[in-house]
């Protein structure tokens, strides 16, 4: 059985169809992308899976357990957190506070213990714990906005876009950050538009197009596919 | 070591302070000009700083303050004026039978429950101001930014007409309203005089409401104003957090209402109207929305600044012969909105912007200028 089961999972924007029943699963202690032009609905799926979303039909089971219908909070509860797309750091607030809020739902111990395992992974924030959010670097941004999530203790991450709007070489450095976080046994749920970093990194892709999936399977295996790559990677037949 | 220094500093002035306020007590009748602005200016500050509380920190844009104190005014006023005063107050309707029999329990209970009514009727004031912003809440929180505006000013204006309505009339006395209510009590068998009653209610009051902003609430809060999805999305409830802010903001706002009932010794519905909405509004946006020293410091200056010294304006005033023009009933307030219009191009964000006083700072600007003048000469 998957960490995370989706199932036939169908959302309207006031009678557009943004998901049109897809179905997918996350293993535990995998990366997973779900790749896809803009408007394919990956967005949306994040949002659906975190509550933030109406479902129109279908089911999301985590841990064997529907969510569908849960209150956000209880999700995060239980262990999904989102980064979400273009970071969301609150900018007038400092990035130690930005990471506490992350923690609110944890106990003042295990917020500590977060604190220090999130200085440990990103020593930066920890030298701009005082700074406000909104004058951090982009890159530094995307850090907290990942930190703040890591706060929530989770056992799965889902990241929307985190490369959106970086210089490769933070890009570069954001994905081995999300490997060092799945080698610690979080699941990772990420969507990207730069699918050829994306698909390196994750152990399954699953390839989106208007509210369908429309191929899946091992990252490397998609990557190698000749629509995939002149579809998204700009590479020729 | 520094840490210590401030602690030092901030005792020492607020010694100074109840000093301070002993000796206007002792001295009050030469000085009934000061003691009225400031006791006006600390319950303001009490307002100002609740409203910013809902406002500055939990970006509710709400204009339902004035709604609140009206509630908070009009409990504390009915419960504590005396019996005896009742029919000359409700002389035109009579007085509700319940009223006067609760009235009568109080008068005949034991000295120390009549010295600490005055205080259950402030809190009783701000607990049913509270129960009213729970349920309201309920609707109105739905609403974002500028429809909240309009309903809670909706809600004000709402809670204006029944008190001042027919029906109401053997309870709030409709359109005459309610004279004759008791000053402040003096406090702990009259060690503490009535003056600074006032200054030590604001000062429980503000006191909580710092270390609700500190807390990690004060941080759902402040994660809500900046971004609410994100905030929803790191597990916050929404709706809880909103409700909490709004219905502790109206407890503070109903405990001011209570305590203006006691400055202003008489109110009615009309006291409370759109207007001083916007007194309010004005004092936490000159203040700084944000920040609650800024709103406490902005109360003081504009209440004094208004009631005070800006009085020299609205009479004539002769230079031999000649009299200067314009200086005549009313001036005053065109001096006032243009000072005000000074004061907010030159403070884009308010007199604090949404940082709090800190000593470190204040001394750091001092010790900035001396060494900027060193380096001229």
């Amino acid at each position: 059985m998957s960490l995370l089961e989706i199932r036939d999972l169908k959302v309207c924007y006031g009678g557009i169809v943004a998901l049109n029943g897809i179905s997918f699963d996350v293993n535990e202690s995998e990366i997973v992308t779900l790749i896809g032009a803009n408007g394919a609905g990956k967005s949306t799926t994040l949002r659906s899976i975190m509550g933030l979303v109406p479902l129109t039909s279908g089911t999301i089971f985590y841990d064997g357990v529907k969510i569908n219908g849960m209150e956000t909070r209880k999700i995060v509860e239980m262990g999904l957190v989102l980064v979400p797309e273009g970071r969301r750091v609150f900018p007038n607030l400092t990035t130690l506070e930005n990471l506490k809020i992350g923690g609110y739902l944890q106990d003042s111990k295990n917020e500590q213990k977060a604190l220090e395992h999130v200085y440990e992974l990103f020593p930066r924030l920890q030298e701009r714990h005082w700074q406000l959010a909104g004058t951090l670097s982009g890159g530094d941004q995307q850090m907290l906005a990942v930190g703040r999530a890591l706060m929530a203790n989770p056992k799965v991450i889902m990241m929307d876009e985190p490369s959106l709007g970086l210089a490769p070489l933070v890009v570069k450095d954001i994905f081995s950050i999300i490997r060092k976080i799945n080698e610690e046994g979080v699941t990772v749920l990420l969507i990207e538009q730069n699918a050829n970093v994306a698909l390196k990194t994750a152990h399954q892709g699953y390839v989106m197009e208007t509210g369908n999936i429309t191929n899946h399977g091992p990252g490397r295996e998609l990557l190698e596919n000749v629509d995939i790559r002149s579809a998204y990677l700009g590479k020729s037949k | 070591m520094r840490i210590k220094r401030n602690t030092l500093l901030t005792t020492t002035v607020f010694a100074l302070l109840v000093v301070f306020l002993y000796w206007l007590s002792a001295n009050r009748m030469q000085n009934g000009m000061l003691v009225s602005v400031l006791q006006k200016g600390v319950i303001f500050a009490l307002v100002a700083v609740s409203m910013n509380l809902l406002n500055g920190f939990t970006g509710l844009f709400s204009l339902g303050q004035a709604g609140f104190m009206s509630i908070g005014a009009y409990t504390t006023a009915i419960l504590i004026i005396p019996v005896k005063s009742l029919d000359g107050v409700y002389y035109m309707n009579g007085v509700h039978p319940g009223i006067r029999a609760l009235k009568m329990v109080v008068a005949d209970s034991p000295a120390f429950v009549q010295s600490i009514f005055p205080f259950v009727a402030l809190l009783l004031g701000g607990l049913l101001a509270a129960g009213i912003a729970a349920i309201v809440g309920v609707a109105v929180l739905r609403l974002k930014s500028d429809y909240l505006a309009i309903a809670t000013l909706g809600l004000s204006e709402i809670v204006r007409a029944i008190f001042s309505s027919p029906q109401f009339d053997q309870i709030t006395n409709g359109s005459y309203g309610l004279n004759k209510i008791p000053t402040f009590p003096e406090m702990a068998w009259g060690l503490i005089p009535s003056l600074l009653t006032p200054f030590i209610v604001v000062g429980f009051c503000v006191v909580f409401i710092l270390l609700l902003i500190n807390s990690s609430y004060g941080r759902a809060f402040k994660a809500i104003r900046e971004d609410e999805i994100a905030a929803e999305a790191m597990g916050i409830n929404l709706y809880k957090h909103k409700s909490m802010s709004f219905v502790v903001s109206s407890f503070f706002s109903a405990v001011a209402g209570g305590l203006l009932a006691m400055y202003m010794r008489s109110i009615e519905a009309k006291t409370f109207s759109i207007t001083m909405t916007y007194d309010i509004l004005l004092i936490v946006v000159i203040g700084g929305i944000g920040s609650v020293t800024g709103s406490i410091l902005s109360a003081f200056l504009v209440t004094i600044a208004k009631e005070w010294w800006l009085r020299f304006f609205d009479q004539p005033l002769f230079f031999g012969g000649w009299q200067v023009p314009l200086f005549r009933t009313g001036f005053r307030m065109v001096i006032f909105s243009i000072l005000l219009m000074v004061v907010v191009l030159i403070y884009r964000k308010g007199l604090m912007g949404s940082t709090e006083f800190s000593w470190d700072r204040l001394i750091g600007r001092f010790r900035r200028t001396k060494n900027s003048e060193g380096g001229a000469a």
